[in-house]
């Protein structure tokens, strides 16, 4: 197909998995609700039946939550391989997930213990502020590793001690508060409330429309630092832009979801294969709907697989992420990691 | 006034420490100036102070009579662009893409390419010579395309001025030489200003239409590469020890043998010089002569021949030589002599040919390997 087609036809596909997704889960579920019972139910929010209470009080913030903060994760990835001008950068390998997941246990736990209820703004600032930090090291290390690998091999291990510091966190938490922080640590979009998708909506919105407002010094940077500058490009303020809102989008989904892994390196490697490009300004909403795609569909195993046992969303990314991951490395030419 | 850039007692490097210092230069639209010099010089340090990815430590630059710390980014990138010595590795990017993404200052908000920006592309592809690759993945083409994309990127941006960092040096022979006449008619017909650094002298004294010499932290010599490339200058400029650099032919020799010679070898009108080459190669340490000294054989003989019997220029050989030349052969163990046919000029070197027969020490050359 050339090139002028694909892009539409991109997006055509995007939207309509998009759709069918989110009818899906609204659909699947340990309490079957038949078609023509959801339609009533959807058009009758506050009617007091089991089906309409199912659909608007836990489907709609869970799957709303899910397109949302997948959306911001993969954009978030494709943010940050800019950034470092490689493909296996992302939020969840380079430890910006664990640095915010470390600040969101000690938020809870806080507030827990003091018996105040979180606020979500509160969640993502501590979110924000863990991402930062985790960042920082990143930033720090990469003055001084030559070579993406090592990069990454640092990341990894930053993810460790802050994963490490938060299970020890929980551990000495009140048992009572255990089970939940549990959950929300090993990552699941079970529980969100509506404030939550609104409070992660808010956050992640501007914060992509920002990105596609980079797209411009974005393209101009995949050629290098030094052209991007011989061109016009601000790099200073473009890196710390890049920056900022790659871990805004990362705090949030780590602040209502926890961890998940893989969506921020996978969605935007397969989205470049299907649209056969590169340029931020169709890489920026196709990763969004990407992420939105990919993150239903996990959600939609992790609920439906072994319901009404359900699977952590981290591990049902890792198993479709990873390989796409492992694929990409293969395919790769040689020395183009180093 | 035609120049597009100028410094003033300019001095670049790198925090606080100085690399070139006092660099005063001036780079004309249409022309091509180069920067020369050894390794570690500080000629990409000036280029990059140059298109300002570095700052100056003292002087000032002027791009088009304006200082160029007062121009804003956009102003920058619409004067100056750049090829660098950092090879892009962008992904999933077509030769196209590459060169368009020379529009940026050009373009709007998103970056999205108008209908004029299309065909500006579309004109310096053709111009550069590279319609035929435009839809490749820039990942997939030859080393000199590659340049060819670059050159164009740096084309899009309309500058008036051209900053480039050894652009030649991963070219082949052939890639060099169409880059660097690509470059001269584009200064030409665009009315450019080029800057650049290059590594290869007998290009960069053909192509230059004047050369800055960059040496100790200062421009030693600014001059046309007449002015520069005379006697031993560039030898001295780079330091060169083991061997030597023939400015007329832009030809490098290897430091030559000084012990006493074992081989004599007759030689003249270009037919000595294999055979120095091969002696040398050897290590066979031997004498040339008797050449004149606007000999084609001459330059080659006194780089690497231990001992040469020189004559001057348009005068017959005089008998004084020839009684030196049949001193030094009865030194040697063997004389060859690659000349059939003499000239009346070169009379003298046919009776020395007859005289090393006498005594016996006339070599057959396929002895020596040489047809």
């Amino acid at each position: 197909m050339n090139r002028e087609k694909r892009i539409p036809a991109g997006f055509a596909l995007l939207l309509g998995l998009l759709a069918l997704l989110l009818v899906c889960n609204l659909l699947a579920g340990s309490t079957r609700i038949p078609l023509d019972e959801a339609l009533r139910a959807l058009f009758s929010p506050r009617s007091a039946d089991t089906s309409a209470s199912v659909l608007w009080s836990i489907r709609m913030p869970r799957l709303l939550s899910a397109a949302i903060l997948g959306g911001a994760l993969a954009v978030s990835g494709f943010l940050l391989q800019t950034f470092f001008l490689n493909p296996i950068a992302g939020p969840y390998v380079l430890g910006v997930s664990s640095g915010a997941k470390l600040t969101v246990a000690l938020a809870m736990i806080f507030c827990l213990s003091r018996g105040t209820a979180i606020h979500s703004a509160t969640l993502i600032l501590a979110a924000f502020v863990g991402s930062m930090v985790s960042m920082g090291f990143i930033l720090l290390a990469s003055r001084r590793l030559r070579g993406m690998g090592m990069l990454i091999v640092c990341g990894v291990m930053i993810g460790y001690i802050c994963s490490a510091v938060t299970e020890f966190v929980i551990t000495f938490a009140d048992d009572s508060n255990i089970v939940n922080l549990h959950n929300w640590s090993m990552g699941s979009f079970s529980g969100v409330a509506w404030g939550d998708v609104a409070a992660s909506a808010a956050a992640v919105i501007p914060a992509t429309i920002c990105a596609v407002l980079l797209s411009k010094p974005m393209g101009a940077y995949q050629l290098g630092e030094n052209y991007a500058r011989s061109m016009g490009v601000n790099v200073p303020r473009f890196r710390t832009a890049l920056i900022l809102l790659s871990s805004i989008l990362a705090a949030c989904v780590t602040a209502f979801a926890g961890p998940i892994s893989f969506v921020g390196i996978a969605v935007p490697h397969l989205v470049k294969r299907l649209f056969a490009t590169a340029k931020p300004l169709v890489m920026v909403p196709a990763c969004f709907l990407g992420g939105s795609v990919f993150c239903l569909f996990c959600d939609l195993i992790a609920r439906t697989l072994f319901a009404p046992t359900e699977l952590s969303i981290s591990s049902v990314t890792a198993v479709f992420g990873a390989p796409v991951v492992i694929w990409m490395l293969l395919t790769r030419k040689r020395g183009e990691m180093a | 006034m035609s120049d597009i850039l100028r410094t003033d007692s300019l001095t670049v490097g790198y925090g606080e420490k100085a690399v070139v210092a006092a660099l005063t230069l001036r780079a004309e639209a249409g022309k091509l100036l180069t920067l020369i010099g050894p390794n570690g010089a500080g000629k990409s340090t000036i280029l990059k102070t140059l298109i300002r990815q570095l700052e100056p430590l003292g002087g000032a630059v002027w791009l088009s009579g304006r200082e160029l710390k007062s121009l804003s980014q956009t102003e920058l990138a619409r004067e100056s662009a750049a090829v660098l010595t950092e090879r892009p590795r962008p992904e999933l990017m077509r030769c196209f893409d590459v060169v368009a993404a020379g529009r940026y200052p050009h373009t709007g908000r998103l970056g999205t390419l108008s209908a004029h920006d299309r065909a500006v592309v579309q004109e310096t592809m053709e111009l550069v010579g590279l319609e035929e690759i435009a839809e490749q993945d820039f990942e997939r083409i030859s080393d000199g395309q590659r340049q060819r994309v670059m050159l164009a990127r740096a084309l899009c941006q309309e500058p008036k001025l051209l900053v480039l960092d050894e652009p030649t040096s991963f070219l082949d022979i052939r890639n060099k030489l169409e880059f660097l006449h690509l470059l001269r008619m584009l200064a030409r017909e665009k009315h450019i200003a080029v800057i650049m650094s290059l590594h290869e002298l007998d290009l960069a004294q053909k192509f230059s239409d004047e050369i800055v010499c960059i040496r100790d932290g200062r421009a030693d010599r600014i001059g046309t590469p007449e002015e520069i490339f005379t006697g031993d200058y560039i030898g001295a400029l780079y330091g060169v020890e083991r061997g030597r650099y023939e400015p007329i032919f832009g030809s490098v020799e290897p430091e030559g043998l000084s012990d006493p010679p074992q081989v004599f070898v007759i030689g003249g009108g270009g037919a000595g010089i294999p055979i120095y080459r091969r002696l040398h190669r050897m290590g066979i340490p031997f004498a040339a002569g008797v050449l004149h000294e606007n000999d084609l054989d001459t330059p080659v003989a006194q780089a690497l021949a231990s001992h040469v019997i020189l004559e001057a220029a348009f005068e017959p050989v005089s008998p004084e030589r020839v009684e030196e030349a049949k001193q030094r052969m009865l030194q040697c163990r063997y004389v060859l002599c690659p000349l059939e046919s003499f000239g009346s000029m070169n009379r003298a070197n046919e009776a020395l040919r007859d005289y090393a027969q006498a005594q016996n020490l006339l070599a057959p050359l396929d002895e020596w390997g040489i047809e």
